[in-house]
Formats: C-alpha cells, sequence, structure tokens
C-alpha cells in the first residue's frame, strides 16, 4: 500500500481524453518518476492530486484519505507540496521571507490573524527559514529581492519552500524544464540530496527521462493519457513500448 | 521603541512632530502679506489633512499590500460618518461613541460587501466595490432617508433626545443652542490663537484630536505591515497561486485585510462627522472613492507615509489652487508690461481656480508617468542624488562588489 493511490483516474477537456485510466501507487520514502512525451497527460494528472483539477471518474487517495473536492491549500496542510513546472514564488519579496512564508503556514495552518507581533520578532521561523536557506546553499542571497534570481536559484529556492514544510510528498512537475545544462545539473543534484538526507516520499514528471534515469526508484511511462508500463529504470530503459511511445513524438 | 524597528521609530517620530507642529510649520508667510493666502495652517483644512492621511493609509493598507483596487471605499466614510451623526443625535454629544461607533458600523459594512465582492480578483473586484458604493449612495441619497436625511443629509439638531447625563455630553441643547462636538466639555472647534511677530498660529482642540487618532491609526498600519498579518498580505499580491500551494487560505486573509481598511475609512468619516456635525449622501459618491486611489498612489503604493503625503498635497490643491482667482494673477504680474500680463493670465486663468482639477489631473499624470513610486520615490531619488554626490567625494575604503 503505497503513500499515494491513483485509481482509474479519467479526465477528458471537452472532445480530448486527457487521462484515460491511470492507476499509480507511489510507496513511501521513494522517487518515483513520472515520464512521458509533451501533451501525454503528466501535468493533468498532477493537476489531479494537489486539487487544480478534478477528475471526472476515479479516487485519489493520500494516506488513506480522499483528497478529492479538497482545495489546494487544503491539499497542501495534509502533507503535499508541490513544485511548478516554471518556478512559483513570490517574486516581489526577498528570499529569506519567501521562505518563512510555508513555515508560518506549517506552523499556523491556513490563516491566523496575528496582525500586531513583528515577524522578525518570530525566532522559531526566522531560524528554520535561515536553517532551510543554509541547506538549499543561498543564504548569502537572504536579502536578494527573489524576482531577481537566475531560473535555477528560484527553482532551488522553491524546492527549498516546499521542503521548509516538511511534507510527506514532494510534487515535483518537469523540474528542469527550459533550464540551462549546469542548471539541470544543480537541480538534479539536490533532488538526490534531498532523497539522500530526508525521509520524504517524491513524485517527479518529467519529460526528458535521462533527467530522472539515476534519481528515481521506479518509473512509470504515460502516453496518451494511460499508463503503458511502470517498472525499475533499469528495465524501463530498453522496453520496447517506450521506445515507441518516445518515437512517435519524435516522428 | 514601541516594538519598532529604528528606521520606523523614527519614522513614527518624524510624522509625530510634523502633526504637533503642523500649526506653524503650514503658516511660513506672515498674515497680511501677499503669500498669506498659501498658509494651510488653518484649523479646518488641517483637520481634513490629518483626516484624509487616515482615510489613505487605511486605504493602502488594502491596495498597497494586497494590490486589490477597491473603488467603492467612499462607502465606508461616508457609512461612518452617518453613524457618528447618530450617536451625537441618540447618545451623546461627546465626540468618543460617534466615533467608535462609526468604526464598527463600517466594520460590519465592509465585511458584508468584501464576503461578496473578494468572490473575484482584479477589475472585477474593482468594478463589484464600485456598484456597492454607488448603491449605497443611490441608498443613502434616496431609500434610507429616515436613516440618511436623505438629500437633505443629517445635522445635529436642538430636538435630537442626546440621553446621556450631561456631564457625559448628554442633553438636546446647551443655554438654548444645539451643542457643538466635544470631548468632555472640550469643544472641537475651540482654538487659542498665538500671534508672534506678524505670523498667528491657531491651535485647536479638534484638529489635535485627530491628528492623535491619525498618529494611533499610523502606527497600527506600521504593525500590521511589519507582521506575519501584513506578509501574507503582500504574498497574496506577489503570488497567490504560490500562496495557495502553500497551504494558506487567502480568502480570510483578504476578508480581515479588506475590514481593517473599511474601518479606518469608517473612522475617518467618524472623525470628519465629529469635527463638522452635519454629512449628505455625496460624501459616498464616487469621485470621493476615486479621490483615496488617487491619494495613494500620488503618495506611494505600498509606502508608509505616501498616503498620508497624498492625501495632504490634494486637500492643499483643492483648497489653496482653488482660491487662486485672476484679480490676485493680475497683482501677481502687475510688474509685466500691460498686453503680457494679460497673456499671462489667460494662459493660467485655466489651471486655477475652479481650474484645479487641471491642474491636479496633469501633475497626477507626471507622477504616474515619471515617478512611478509617488512622492516618496521622489524623495529617495533626491536622497540618492544627494547621497551619490557624498559619496563622491568620501574617499572609498571598500571596493565595490
Ligand atoms: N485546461 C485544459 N483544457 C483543455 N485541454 C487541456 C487542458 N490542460 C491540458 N489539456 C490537454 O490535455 C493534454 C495533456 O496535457 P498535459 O497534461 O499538459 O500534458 P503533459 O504535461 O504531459 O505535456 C494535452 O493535449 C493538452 O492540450
Ligand atoms: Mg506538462
Amino acid at each position: 500500500m503505497g503513500i499515494l493511490e491513483v485509481k482509474d483516474v479519467g479526465k477528458r477537456f471537452g472532445g480530448l481524453q486527457a487521462l484515460g485510466n491511470v492507476n499509480l501507487d507511489v510507496a513511501e520514502n521513494t522517487v518515483h518518476a513520472i515520464i512521458g512525451p509533451n501533451g501525454a497527460g503528466k501535468s493533468t494528472l498532477l493537476n489531479c492530486l494537489v486539487g487544480k483539477l478534478i477528475p471526472d471518474t476515479g479516487s485519489v487517495m493520500f494516506d488513506g484519505q480522499s483528497v478529492l473536492g479538497r482545495t489546494p491549500y487544503q491539499i497542501n496542510q495534509m502533507g503535499i507540496s508541490r513544485v511548478f513546472q516554471t518556478p512559483e514564488i513570490f517574486g516581489d519579496l526577498n528570499v529569506l521571507e519567501n521562505m518563512m512564508i510555508p513555515i508560518f503556514a506549517k506552523r499556523d495552518g491556513a490563516f491566523r490573524l496575528h496582525a500586531i507581533e513583528n515577524m522578525m520578532d518570530e525566532k522559531d521561523i526566522v531560524e528554520a527559514a535561515e536553517k532551510m536557506l543554509v541547506d538549499m546553499n543561498m543564504a548569502d542571497k537572504r536579502y536578494m529581492h527573489a524576482a531577481a534570481m537566475s531560473r535555477g536559484d528560484k527553482r532551488r529556492l522553491e524546492i527549498g519552500m516546499c521542503l521548509a514544510q516538511e511534507p510527506r510528498l514532494l510534487l515535483l512537475d518537469e523540474p528542469t524544464a527550459g533550464m540551462a545544462r549546469a542548471d539541470t545539473n544543480n537541480t538534479i543534484d539536490l533532488l538526490k540530496q534531498i532523497k539522500d538526507e530526508r525521509d520524504i516520499t517524491i513524485a517527479i514528471i518529467e519529460h526528458d527521462m535521462h533527467v530522472v534515469f539515476s534519481l528515481a526508484e521506479r518509473i512509470t511511462v504515460l502516453a496518451q493519457g494511460t499508463p503503458l508500463v511502470e517498472d525499475t529504470p533499469d528495465n524501463i530503459k530498453g522496453h520496447p513500448k517506450v521506445r515507441e511511445a518516445y518515437l512517435g513524438e519524435a516522428a | 521603541m514601541f516594538g519598532l524597528n529604528k528606521k520606523d521609530t523614527s519614522l513614527l517620530l518624524i510624522v509625530a512632530a510634523l502633526v504637533a507642529l503642523a500649526p506653524i510649520i503650514l503658516n511660513p508667510f506672515p498674515e497680511g502679506s501677499g503669500m498669506a493666502q498659501f498658509n494651510a495652517g488653518y484649523p479646518d483644512l488641517m483637520q481634513r489633512f490629518v483626516i484624509f492621511g487616515i482615510f489613505a493609509i487605511g486605504f493602502n493598507i488594502l491596495f498597497g499590500l494586497t494590490g486589490y483596487l477597491s473603488f467603492g471605499h467612499a462607502a465606508f466614510l461616508g457609512a461612518g460618518s452617518y453613524a457618528g451623526m447618530w450617536m451625537m443625535k441618540l447618545l451623546s454629544i461627546n465626540v468618543i461613541p460617534a466615533i467608535v461607533f462609526s468604526v464598527i458600523i463600517a466594520g460590519l459594512i465592509s465585511l458584508a460587501i468584501g464576503w461578496i465582492s473578494l468572490r473575484r480578483s482584479g477589475i472585477y473586484f474593482s468594478i463589484l466595490t464600485l456598484a456597492f458604493a454607488q448603491m449605497a449612495f443611490a441608498l443613502a441619497a434616496s431609500v434610507l432617508t429616515p436613516i440618511t436625511g436623505g438629500e437633505t443629509g443629517l445635522q445635529t439638531n436642538l430636538n435630537d433626545p442626546r440621553i446621556l447625563p450631561g456631564f457625559l455630553g448628554g442633553g438636546s441643547s446647551v443655554d438654548g443652542n444645539i451643542p457643538k462636538p466635544s470631548l468632555f466639555g472640550i469643544e472641537m472647534t475651540s482654538s487659542f490663537e498665538v500671534p508672534v511677530a506678524g505670523w498667528l498660529w491657531t491651535f485647536n482642540w479638534g484638529y489635535y484630536i485627530c491628528g492623535i487618532v491619525m498618529l494611533i491609526a499610523f502606527y497600527i498600519a506600521i504593525r500590521i505591515f511589519r507582521s506575519p498579518f501584513g506578509l501574507m498580505l503582500k504574498a497574496v499580491k506577489s503570488n497567490q497561486q504560490r500562496l495557495n500551494y502553500t497551504g494558506l487560505n487567502t480568502r480570510p486573509y483578504m476578508l480581515a485585510c479588506f475590514v481593517i481598511s473599511g474601518m479606518y475609512a469608517g473612522l475617518a468619516g467618524g472623525l470628519m462627522a465629529a469635527m463638522d456635525p452635519q454629512v449628505g449622501a455625496e460624501r459616498m459618491q464616487w469621485t470621493a472613492s476615486g479621490e483615496v486611489v488617487l491619494m495613494t498612489i500620488l503618495g506611494g503604493v505600498g509606502t508608509l507615509i505616501g498616503p498620508v503625503l497624498g492625501a495632504g498635497l490634494i486637500k492643499y490643491f483643492e483648497n489653496i489652487f482653488s482660491k487662486i482667482n485672476d484679480n490676485l494673477l493680475h497683482q501677481w504680474f502687475a510688474f509685466l508690461p500691460d498686453g503680457l500680463e494679460d497673456l499671462m493670465v489667460t494662459i493660467i486663468h485655466p489651471f486655477i481656480g475652479k481650474g484645479w482639477h487641471l491642474t491636479l489631473g496633469l501633475m497626477f499624470m507626471a507622477i504616474v508617468i515619471f515617478l512611478p513610486g509617488g512622492l516618496v520615490e521622489g524623495g529617495q531619488r533626491l536622497r540618492k542624488m544627494f547621497g551619490r554626490k557624498s559619496e563622491e567625494r568620501a574617499p572609498k575604503t571598500t571596493p565595490a562588489e
């Protein structure tokens, strides 16, 4: 029994069956990759997990509880954090403030009217944020305007913000899409380090299968809205169906 | 000090000093001199400066922090005024119940309007607030006449009950006259005048009460800006999607912010009624809602002091520029040859008197285009210019990174 169980999930956009009949089981404390060509339905699937979309059919269970019908902030409070395809951070705020927000959300829940205290007097929050910035190797950037950072640093910050919540499940949607080679390698190394150092389940969606081979323990291949195969990276590599799916896209 | 950091404390102290010394600072020209009409240090106008300062500070808590642009804040201002008037009619002429009640009523009304308007964001939110405010204006002018006095508005009367005992400001009349709004016997209109050489300084009770209330309002705004709550509001403006996916429910944050902002408007409305006990529906009109937007943008959206500066500037223009007339222009340009004098007067004529809106509009455009951060950005640029000059003179000790 996995921490995340997706059963018979289907999603239709008008005439397009974006997801057919998806079954997926993500085991606790593993890295599970979902790969597939463009338009396979990877983002749609992820959006069904975090409350952005409600699937037409099927069920999504996280740690024995259904996530369907819950809003994104409720699902996050259950312990699922999400990294977006293009980094979503608070561009107008500085890096430290960015890091403090998820820690406030973890400590105080979805809403708390603490309007009179000075936020910098919240020592436990500031300390936790500083520590995460050190872990993310960006302590020197703490007073930097977040919007002014490089794409790679924004991604690093976003991942740090998710980790700061100590989620049980971290979802990543093509975390290296549109990144330069060096930034891609940095991000992969960071994810490997996270996997080694923390008790966390990671589900990562990726278009470029080479990115995840060294990272994932299990890989599900999605094509045209349905899972083709699920196996270990080594078995996936030479699988004829996988080649077919990717070659079909190239042609 | 006061739980603020050094920078904020000095800002608060500077503002406090300016408020305290305003009757002197705003009267730089001796009585009777040609420039005396540019003096702004008279009670009426100074009261308006600080009252609209409060209005703009509150508006900025909503607009500056969250980016939600309300076009209906005059409704809360007006509601506050009506509520305050009723307290002064029914309960007591003392301004304290009036001010407290105006804040409560404005808070309740903004809770209802915010509840609905905050279902949308962006332009739709703005339009919803505008629609509600126009509805409130129309209701106040017609259907709600028993409460608002309709087109004639509300005033204090000789036959108002004012049920509290006399020492608390009760009683229908005092010596056969309508009692004037007061604070435990001190009338808001009472002043003492200090003539110094050619100058005349007027220290007015009403102004100082408004000033103290504004300082408290300003202080609370600073605390909100620096609080975790304020951080969340800034996060709403910056990236609402990220906030939702970080486990935070934006709706109660926005609603709380909207209500706080509405209560500031109600406070301003209550003070207006307390300074001048009459109110009409026009106080709720959309032009009044627009004015506070202008004040905030002129001064600097999202800055602490900007809205107060913007409010002061607009009220100064409204009251001083509007009083310049052609006769005065002729006096000023009398040194020119006659033809040239007339030409100058003709050129300037559209910008003064009733034309002050034109001047204000041009100034607004110039600021939005060249100084999008408002007066505060202007100040910062000046500071930088001087800062750079002094830096050039000083020998550099550390190389730039
Ligand atoms: N909101 C939407 N409305 C209509 N069609 C959509 C929507 N989102 C995705 N699709 C379609 O669903 C299919 C799967 O998209 P997506 O999940 O984004 O694929 P992937 O992330 O694997 O590249 C695509 O054909 C896409 O055009
Ligand atoms: Mg995608």
